[in-house]
């Protein structure tokens, strides 16, 4: 039981961490709080299925596909709408909020919910480890979110576009006169965001169906991840997210499911009552807090 | 040639945009013009209207009361994505006070408006310390995390929610308090934001940190905007609570956080009478679009971007400008 807990517990906090890792980059790096990411993490899942189910293209390539038709479409957001708005947090929160509202329900609308919708999994087997019964999506997850931590540790350490991102992160004005244009640099956060959302999706949803009501689900859990890690963080998010992972599941196992929203709930108030910015956010501490 | 727009005051605007300096009861009239007609407009129309669009101005008079509530939090740099938090607070406080401990409507709604602010208010007080989107965040997941805890632990009648409230005793008192209360709120909290206090509200939202070198107290200011906010919205819940004579999940429903940010965005945020105006049109038309269902939400959303983007002052503001000013072209000079 303790172990299948915690092995549990681990592939839960990788999916928080997965699911929130986009949401924070956008935010860490354009100071963009891209409301609209559930959506397109729904948007995405949506695109593959139809993709395979409708035109008959292979699952390789329409997970691919849609992975970059997010990121263009975040790109395309941040392009037509934020940049008007760049700067007034009202406006911003209130558009991405918007965008990811009529996304959403769009789909509520043509009633695209059921079990039919659901994306295959990768690998279709399932092995005993320790004990404990386990598939290999899951091992996927847990893959794929460890690759694309490293691949984005890399490319933010390594590369001369992602110092620029966090260059621009750190302070504008001064990249600005290092010749980094905020906008495009922007641009690419949103997108990187809104890809990294696809790809989430792409691992998670086999896990479960396609539902528009899971877009809030998704926003929800990496808003809370990032609350407690400290937005713009990248290590603060996975902490956080192995806490509340943990959290979630041994409260499911050993007091009630009922009581796993409570749980995260009553971890954001404590944190922001005990250390406001989050566990890890010192980058930007003193602007976030008054 | 290239023109320009040149906009002149009229008048009457300069004459008593500041101290009051009228000539005639033209003038008087075309100043007070604005300010009386929504009175009228309340105490005429249910008169006027028929059953069906009776309880349309009355979910119109609760949306706006929303949207001012909106507004309030707005003008003191907090942007809240969930008014159904304060609403729904206001709505399960009376029902369970009404069902449970059978108290009569008149006693509910003051004391559940008071009860809900205060607690929305508490609940909300760690997220003060943080500026920008904080507050958004937190307001968004709360009302949905509420549903799911009432959900799970089957509180307060749990999924079914509690129905067989007590009623109104008439529907003319029903619609004469709401509309009652609309007119005090809106001239009321107008009244208060052009105050000194209302001036710190606003001073918290354009730049806090000169506001706590002014040697105020920020939080408290916040903390209180907050409750005041939250009241409104816990008074229009309690008050649906007994038109509906029920109360359940659907308190926390996305519509009651959507559409006070649409009609105060669309009317104009910032001067109240922006969010109402909003409120009027928006809830109206989604009456007429009912046939759509489930489109409704997708319909505000889409007004919402639009209305950012390209009229950010919204309705209110403009049709102000128009009515202060002339407007018209002219040559550029060389």
């Amino acid at each position: 039981m303790l172990i299948g807990t915690t092995i549990y517990a681990l592939i839960n906090s990788v999916i928080l961490a997965l699911t929130a890792i986009g949401f924070n980059l956008t935010f860490g790096i354009s100071g963009v709080a891209n409301f609209a990411y559930g959506a397109f993490y729904i948007l995405s899942a949506y695109t593959t299925w139809i993709l395979m189910n409708q035109f008959g293209v292979p699952y390789l390539i329409s997970v691919p596909v849609s992975i970059l038709l997010m990121a263009v479409l975040g790109a395309l957001m941040y392009r037509l709408v934020l940049k008007r708005l760049r700067g007034q947090v009202l406006a911003e929160v209130i558009a991405t909020f918007g965008m990811g509202l009529v996304i959403l329900e769009l789909f509520r609308y043509f009633g695209l919910v059921g079990f039919e919708y659901t994306l295959p999994p990768f690998i279709d087997s399932s092995h005993i480890i320790l004990g404990t019964y386990l598939d290999m999506q899951r091992l996927l997850i847990v893959i794929v979110a460890v690759v694309v931590i490293f691949l984005l540790w890399f490319f933010t350490h390594y590369t001369s576009l992602g110092l620029a991102f966090r260059g621009i992160a750190q302070d504008e004005r001064t990249a600005l006169t290092f010749g980094m244009d905020s906008d495009k640099i922007a641009t690419l956060a949103v997108a990187f965001g809104a890809g990294l959302a696809a790809v989430a999706a792409a691992v998670i949803i086999p896990l479960g169906s396609i539902a528009p009501g899971e877009g809030y689900d998704v926003l929800i859990k990496a808003l809370a991840v990032c609350i407690i890690g400290g937005l713009g963080s990248t290590g603060g998010v996975i902490a956080a997210s192995f806490l509340i992972g943990f959290a979630e599941r041994f409260t499911d196992s050993y007091i009630g499911t009922h009581w796993t929203m409570i749980v995260s709930l009553a971890a954001i108030l404590c944190v922001l009552l005990i250390k406001p910015s989050g566990f890890f956010g010192k980058q930007k501490e003193l602007e976030e807090r008054i | 040639m290239k023109k320009r727009k040149e906009r002149i005051n009229r008048g009457i605007k300069v004459r008593s945009g500041d101290i009051y300096a009228l000539c005639s009861w033209q003038e008087m009239l075309y100043l007070s013009g604005p300010r009386i007609f929504p009175f009228v407009l309340f105490l005429l129309l249910p008169f006027v209207l028929g059953i069906y669009w009776q309880k349309v101005l009355l979910s119109v008079a609760v949306f706006s009361l929303l949207a001012i509530s909106w507004d309030i939090l707005a003008q003191s740099g907090m942007i809240s994505l969930g008014q159904s938090l304060f609403f729904g607070m206001g709505a399960y406080c009376a029902g369970i006070m009404n069902h449970y401990w059978g108290m009569s409507p008149f006693l509910t709604i003051p004391l559940a408006t008071v009860a809900g602010g205060f607690i929305c208010t508490v609940m909300l007080l760690p997220v003060l310390r943080l500026r920008g989107i904080y507050f958004s965040m937190v307001t968004l997941i709360l009302p949905i995390m509420l549903v799911r805890i009432i959900e799970a632990t089957r509180i307060f009648g749990g999924t079914e929610g509690i129905s067989g409230m007590s009623p109104m005793p008439s529907k003319w008192i029903e619609l004469y308090l709401v509309l009652g209360v609309l007119l005090g709120a809106l001239f009321g909290f107008r009244r208060m934001l052009d105050s000194d206090y209302g001036l710190v509200l606003k001073g918290i939202a354009d730049n806090d940190r000169s506001v706590t070198n002014a040697g105020i107290n920020i939080y408290l200011f916040k903390a209180q905007a907050l409750f005041i906010s939250g009241c409104i919205g816990a008074f229009s819940g309690a008050f649906m609570t007994h038109v509906y004579m029920f109360v359940g999940m659907p308190v926390f429903a996305l519509d009651y956080s959507i559409l006070p940010i649409a009609a105060a965005v669309v009317g104009g945020p910032g001067t109240l009478a922006g969010a109402t105006l909003g409120a009027f049109i928006l809830v109206p038309l989604s009456e007429l679009l009912r046939g759509v269902g489930g489109l409704r939400i997708v319909f505000y959303g889409i007004l919402l971007v639009v209305f950012i983007v390209t009229l950010p002052e919204g309705i209110f503001h403009y049709v102000q400008r128009k009515y202060n000013q002339f407007e018209r072209w002219v040559e550029v000079d060389r």
